[in-house]
């Protein structure tokens, strides 16, 4: 069969003219409306206001934490994992809860972090008086981080994985020590699998909203959470829509800001 | 090459076929009919007995099915390919669906029974006359609580005791605009339908004192917490806290003296009813004096029928958290609809309280 580029590349064309660039263009069009449906630049003016501004930094703050700490735990996780024996098969069981439906997950951290749960159990046995985790920021930063895990080490895994183990060694046969053969062998050359990492991690992270509920109270609010009060609540699409505007501008810098460098060969 | 036609062509029959199961699943609705009476509901809103009651004394065969939020309702009628007969839409969704015109005006004639609804909640302000719609259940936002856990002073005859700095870390709130601000107002002594923007700037610099005794704003979540005893003190709708209070004993409701919401949920004919005189005759049923004690009984919210007042228990009619007498229910308010600008603004200052919690 001879190969027709243009023929064979209409399909993905059309499906992304259909299903990335029409919804981003719908979103900016609404963004533009008021109420009544009016033109109005109102919505922009809006946002610059110190209410969304505040949400906008604590969406990035936290964003912000959720991705350090899942890093912190992922890439270790990822590279052990390298060094098992039948890696693949603990990489799928690494894996395999990122399946369960997210919802079901976080209500199951409402029982886990109750008064009555076993987190508290445990406490107790070490004679200290119950507390309630749930509703606070920690709880929201470590569901978060739970959620976000398996998501990152796939990307550094996989980074690990490729990399040539000769070179560890090669690094510590010329004197190199465990330290700076991480510092200055493994980590850069794993910086792609990282950068992807935090690439699924903190965008997603910056729209949280069901959790900043459940497992935050309402104590968190994030971007996402005033998305879905404004078009759930308020009906306010308009408003809704312009924080979405916002939040993929700031998708957009942070793609930038982790994108892949194009080097010649392997350094 | 082949394998990718294939793949794509495996994709296509499977969206075909599910977009074709989903569109059956969906017609449900539409089956309605002569004979048959297709009744869109709260869930656990009625006891199943009346149902086959029903059936039984008019040969009409009941769909039954549920919903759990006004707004879900509205959309799925909204978008037309249902047949539901009957829907139970609470006061500001029904001034919407009048608004939008997706209502039958009903016809009173049909509806002998009407009579035994106590007057107190006909005629009021969201559907004018009763045109389009006959009270179901109602009910107030307060505050349950479990007395074993906060000090003997508090009794939550005011909302400010909601202030106390003996509740630190102890209170939820529900997670609503107009229920949250509209406390906020109640206890400041204005209508919680404020229009003045003054009067709404007081309300959320006083509840952004509650700063420290807030633990959480969460939506159901929080019948569970009450009944575990993980929660203490939560504002939330009367009905809710009936639930909770048949699960845990220990647990009071009260309505802060100061005024609070009073809502209804009522019965509706969409414009889509395919059988209207039998909802007719389903409306008229419900509002029988026996068979509404008995739902009564089932359900636990408060019914308006002051016909099965007389039927029921004398405990739970006197029973002044969930029927309070007339003199209090001059403190209680209906939520009229604000319009969605003024709407948007009680949603701004909402957020701009829960930003000040953390």
């Amino acid at each position: 069969m001879k190969f027709k580029p243009k023929a064979t590349f209409s399909p993905y064309l059309l499906w992304i003219v259909l299903f990335v660039i029409a919804p981003i263009g719908l979103i900016f069009y609404y963004s533009l409306l008021d109420l009544n449906g009016d033109f109005t630049l109102a919505n922009y003016r809006n946002f610059f206001t110190p209410a969304y501004l505040t949400m906008t930094l604590t969406s990035f703050w936290y964003a912000f934490l959720i991705t350090f700490f899942t890093l912190l735990i992922a890439y270790p996780t990822a590279y052990f994992l390298t060094k098992t024996k039948h890696k693949h098969l603990w990489l799928m069981l690494v894996i395999i809860p990122s399946w369960i439906n997210l919802l079901l997950k976080t209500y199951a951290f409402i029982g886990i972090f109750g008064l009555y749960g076993p987190v508290n159990a445990m406490i107790e046995v070490f004679g200290f008086d119950p507390t309630q985790i749930l509703f606070t920021d920690f709880s929201f930063v470590f569901v978060a981080v739970y959620i976000f895990i398996p998501f990152m080490i796939i990307p550094i895994f996989n980074a690990l994985d490729k990399m040539n183990p000769s070179l560890i060694y090669a690094a510590r046969d010329l004197g190199a020590s465990a330290f700076t053969t991480f510092r200055r062998v493994i980590f850069p050359l794993t910086i792609e699998g990282v950068k992807s990492g935090i690439q699924v991690t903190f965008i997603p992270a910056l729209s949280l909203f069901m959790i900043t509920r459940l497992i935050a109270g309402n104590k968190v609010i994030t971007l996402g959470t005033a998305i879905e009060q404004q078009f759930l609540v308020a009906q306010n699409w308009g408003m809704g829509s312009t924080i979405a505007v916002f939040l993929i501008l700031i998708m957009f810098a942070s793609m930038r800001l982790t994108r892949k460098k194009k080097r010649g060969g392997r350094a | 090459m082949k394998s990718l036609i294939h793949a794509t062509l495996a994709i296509v029959v499977t969206c075909g076929v599910l977009w074709f199961a989903a569109s059956k699943l969906e017609a449900s609705g539409a089956a309605g009919g002569e004979g048959v009476l297709t009744v869109y509901n709260w869930g656990e809103y009625i006891d199943p007995a009346l149902i086959d009651q029903f059936e039984e004394e008019t040969g009409i065969t009941v769909i039954y099915e549920t919903f759990d939020s006004n707004e879900a309702m509205l959309t799925k009628i909204k978008q037309g390919g249902s047949a539901y007969d009957i829907a139970v839409p609470s006061e500001y969704a029904i001034e919407t669906m009048i608004e939008e015109d997706l209502l039958i005006e009903i016809d009173h004639s049909k509806i002998p029974n009407l009579k035994n609804i106590d007057p107190y909640f006909l005629d009021l302000p969201f559907d004018p006359k009763n045109r389009y719609s006959i009270p179901y259940f109602w009910g107030t936002v307060g505050i349950v609580y479990n007395p074993n856990d906060i000090p003997e002073h508090i009794t939550f005859d005011s909302w400010d005791d909601l202030w106390d700095p003996a509740l630190k870390n102890k209170v939820f709130l529900v997670d609503g605009a107009r229920e949250v601000i509209g406390m906020g107002l109640n206890s400041l002594g204005y209508s919680l339908n404020s229009r003045d923007d003054n009067e709404l700037r007081e309300a959320v610099e006083k509840l952004k004192g509650l700063n420290g005794n807030v633990k959480a704003i969460i939506g159901d979540e929080i019948t569970p917490l009450m009944i575990n005893n993980e929660a203490t003190v939560s504002l939330t709708f009367s009905g809710q806290a009936a639930d909770m209070m048949w699960e845990n004993e220990e647990l009071d409701f009260a309505v802060p003296s100061e005024g609070s919401n009073l809502w209804f949920d009522n019965m509706v004919i969409p414009k889509t009813a395919q059988n209207v005189e039998g909802a007719h005759l389903f409306i008229n049923f419900m509002l029988d004096a026996e068979v509404a004690a008995q739902n009564t009984d089932y359900v636990g919210y408060s019914i308006p029928n002051k016909a099965a007042w007389e039927l029921l228990d004398e405990e739970v009619i006197n029973d002044e958290r969930f029927y309070p007498p007339e003199e209090m229910r001059g403190n209680l308010e209906v939520y009229e609809n604000l319009g969605l600008e003024l709407l948007g603004t009680y949603n701004e200052y909402f957020l701009e309280f829960k930003m000040s919690l953390n």
